[in-house]
């Protein structure tokens, strides 16, 4: 036990104390976030504003169309020349002109002249606009009075009540949905990125014959044991660190970057006097999720995912004897129910209950992935509470299991040099007696 | 008491024995050889005394008890033939983990490293990479390290390989050193003139089986061919063969005979002393190790087995 944590301890240390960790650990999210910053900053604050001038000879629209996004302006003139709009727009002082002639109706066509190229997004802005103006005065001309015919346009609230649990409103099973997928898409990076971190270390161990010194110290399981754990450590480290950065960043930047940023990204949605309520809403169904459960599992899986994953993954690494080239054959076996995992995760978000859904987050190599997603949505709703634990049992079972068969194989490969073995020589490897 | 006694060791993989039957004991203090050619079973058998490999068959003995690889392997210093260190690890960090990983406690280590790095002049090296040591280097590093935990037995496989002269000399004054203090050094090898040079006793593996074993000198004695090397005063190859021996190589005034079976050396001195032949020079030849070897292993597929996959 000494040993393997003073195996552990090797692991762990010379990989947090590299540079590159460092730079990932803390670099990576900053980077994302700015990146993300950047987007969303020009987004926001995009100077370009796109003016159409409109001359409205009929007196169609009586003289306003409301702008859905600050990005379009209409300015009214009248008795302009075609020409001179036209050089108008040639010059680029404006975007674009509209000219309703003097005999037109309601029923007519727009023609829009545009003298520089109007983005996709826009001209969807401009003609919303300029229909749901026109609407507005058609409906003013019928002989029926606006409230009638705003009550008749009202649409009935349809909710959804769970009989376990009061509220199953649309606004939770969103959130709830859109936790799931991201934890889902969490297990499955750390799978990936750790797995084959561990599967690294092993090959590098094994080429640069290191082992063999190490082998002759301490028993095989010990040094494959320690460095799973260390690496392990190492990511819970990295995470506790993201999640801190995370976080941080959030409250910080955020305010000081767009003052005015959650206004505007509800108001691209629904309208300004909704969001507050809205917002509301998705803080009250981020309440009603049972973040102790999900944040108990998602440790629960992401240990036992990462036992399993990590010591198949070293049982590759010990096998292979030069480098990357050879460790991908081998890997994919072990890449497939990881990425399987993920396509059933997609499924088991929209449809929870469905029987792949089911299945996927029993089966021990797709289960931690699968059951994050699920877990999400409730647990006696999405989940039944023996489903989770036999998935639970299956889980850590497996991981006995895969750890027990990876330190057979890695006990004869890590010592095996030559040729590439085949996965029935792995087996046999692993059902052998010393 | 030996130190180590194996008896009856066997290994087989799928394909082949790759130990078969091997029996030999070592005493305290001693420098054994493990001779062999290339595949012989020589890092096989090495694997099964350092406990990474279970022998199928035959039991270990060491210090006296049942082998327990356990707890014995705190006792046993392994430098394999092919040298392993970790790349981008501080070499003093690295020494540290691998003393500490025998069971040394940290201040221990540290006052053995530091001792040991003194001895072999690598103060300055503590904080720097094995990756800028150049092979002869971390050739001294791995020693070190093999022998850091002062191991009852030390198992040295090939240690010269890429060390230069000064360095090879310095490290085989190491082995003796530590040999005169009481360790028991394994010392495997095909370089034969290391062999002759420093071990006392010697056993030599051939396709998984022992060939022979023993001491040095008592080896060469029982290989003699009877060979004796001559220098006369008058020209050789006018010597013509008689009763008592058969020239077996004549050049200017020497000659190397071989003497019949039932005649000894002084029976062919007597020979020349009444052929009134002045004899300037007189010696036996004993064949060196290297000779043995190659007539033991010779004929035998040695050469193809080592191509054999495991």
């Amino acid at each position: 036990m000494n040993k393997i944590f003073l195996v552990l301890k090797r692991e762990f240390m010379s990989r947090v104390q590299k540079k590159t960790f460092l730079l990932v650990t803390i670099g990576l999210p900053i980077l994302i976030f700015a990146i993300y910053a950047a987007i969303f900053y020009f987004s926001i604050h995009s100077t370009s504003k796109t003016k159409i001038m409109v001359v409205d000879n009929a007196g169609l629209f009586k003289d306003t169309i409301a702008a859905d996004s600050k990005d379009v302006t209409y300015q009214f003139s009248t008795g302009v020349s075609q020409t001179e709009l036209e050089s108008k727009a040639k010059q680029k002082a404006i975007d674009g002109y509209i000219i309703v002639p003097a005999d037109a109706t309601l029923d007519d066509q727009i023609n829009l002249i545009t003298g520089s190229k109007i983005g996709i997004m826009t001209r969807e802005s401009i003609t919303s606009a300029i229909q749901s103006r026109l609407e507005k005065l058609k409906m003013d001309a019928l002989p029926v009075s606006q409230e009638l015919l705003k009550k008749a346009k009202a649409e009935n609230k349809v909710d959804f009540v769970n009989v376990n649990d009061k509220n199953d409103s649309g606004m939770r099973a969103g959130v709830s949905y859109g936790v799931g997928i991201f934890c889902g898409i969490l297990i499955y990076m750390i799978l990936l990125l750790y797995g084959t971190s561990v599967m690294r270390g092993v090959m590098e161990e094994k080429v640069s014959r290191i082992a063999e010194i190490v082998i002759s110290s301490i028993k095989p399981f010990e040094l494959m044991m320690g460095k799973i754990l260390g690496i392990g450590a190492v990511g819970l480290l990295q995470f506790l660190i993201w999640i801190v950065l995370g976080v941080g960043l959030r409250f910080l930047l955020i305010p000081i970057l767009f003052p005015e940023a959650s206004h505007m990204v509800s108001s691209g949605v629904m309208d300004a006097n909704a969001s507050g309520a809205d917002m509301a809403a998705v803080m009250q169904a981020l309440g009603t999720i049972n973040f102790p459960l999900i944040i108990t599992m998602f440790f629960v899986y992401f240990l036992g995912g990462y036992f399993i994953y990590a010591s198949l993954f070293a049982a590759i690494g010990c096998s292979v004897s030069d480098g990357q080239q050879d460790a991908q054959g081998l890997q994919l076996p072990i890449t497939l129910p990881i990425i399987i995992g993920f396509v059933i995760m997609m499924q088991a978000v929209n449809n929870p209950t469905s029987g792949l859904a089911v299945f996927g987050s029993l089966f021990p190599l797709t289960s931690p992935i699968v059951m994050m997603a699920r877990v999400t949505q409730g647990v006696p709703d999405a989940v039944s509470w023996w489903e989770l634990a036999l998935s639970i049992i299956l889980l850590f079972g497996s991981f006995i299991f895969t750890t027990w068969f990876a330190g057979k194989i890695y006990r004869t490969g890590i010592l095996m040099y030559g040729k590439k073995p085949t996965w029935k020589e792995l087996i046999k490897w692993a059902f052998r007696k010393n | 008491m030996a130190i180590l006694e194996l008896s009856h060791l066997k290994k087989y993989y799928a394909t082949q024995k790759a130990v078969d039957d091997v029996s030999f004991s070592i005493e305290p203090g001693h420098i054994f050889g493990l001779l062999g050619p290339n595949g012989a079973g020589k890092t096989t058998l090495l694997r099964m005394i350092t406990g990474i490999f279970y022998p199928d068959e035959g039991t270990i003995t060491f210090d006296g008890k049942r082998f327990d690889p356990e707890n014995d392997i705190q006792q046993i210093g392994y430098m394999p033939e092919e040298r392993g260190l970790y790349k981008k690890m501080k070499i003093g960090e690295q020494a540290l983990f691998l003393a500490k990983l025998k069971g040394l406690s940290h201040t221990d280590a540290i006052a053995k490293i530091k001792y040991w790095f003194e001895r072999l002049e690598m103060q300055t090296w503590w904080d720097k990479k094995v990756e800028d040591l150049s092979k002869g280097m971390s050739q001294k590093l791995q020693f070190v390290i093999t022998v850091l935990h002062q191991p009852k037995l030390i198992i040295l496989d090939e240690p010269f390989s890429g060390l230069d002269p000064v360095n090879a000399n310095l490290i085989k004054d190491q082995i003796f050193e530590l040999a005169k203090q009481g360790s028991t050094i394994i010392f495997s090898t095909h370089r034969m003139e290391q062999v002759e040079e420093i071990c006392d006793q010697i056993a030599l593996i051939n396709l998984g089986k022992k060939v022979l074993d023993g001491k040095v000198s008592a080896i060469r004695q029982q290989y003699k061919e009877n060979l004796y090397e001559l220098k006369l005063d008058k020209a050789a190859d006018q010597i013509a063969a008689s009763a008592i021996f058969e020239p077996i190589n004549q050049a200017e005034n020497k000659m190397i005979v071989r003497i019949h079976d039932g005649y000894t050396g002084n029976d062919l001195l007597r020979y020349f002393l009444d052929q009134n032949i002045q004899v300037q020079h007189f010696g036996e030849i004993l064949p060196s190790l290297n000779e043995i070897f190659i007539r033991l292993v010779h004929g035998t597929n040695a050469v193809t087995r080592s191509f054999h996959n495991i």
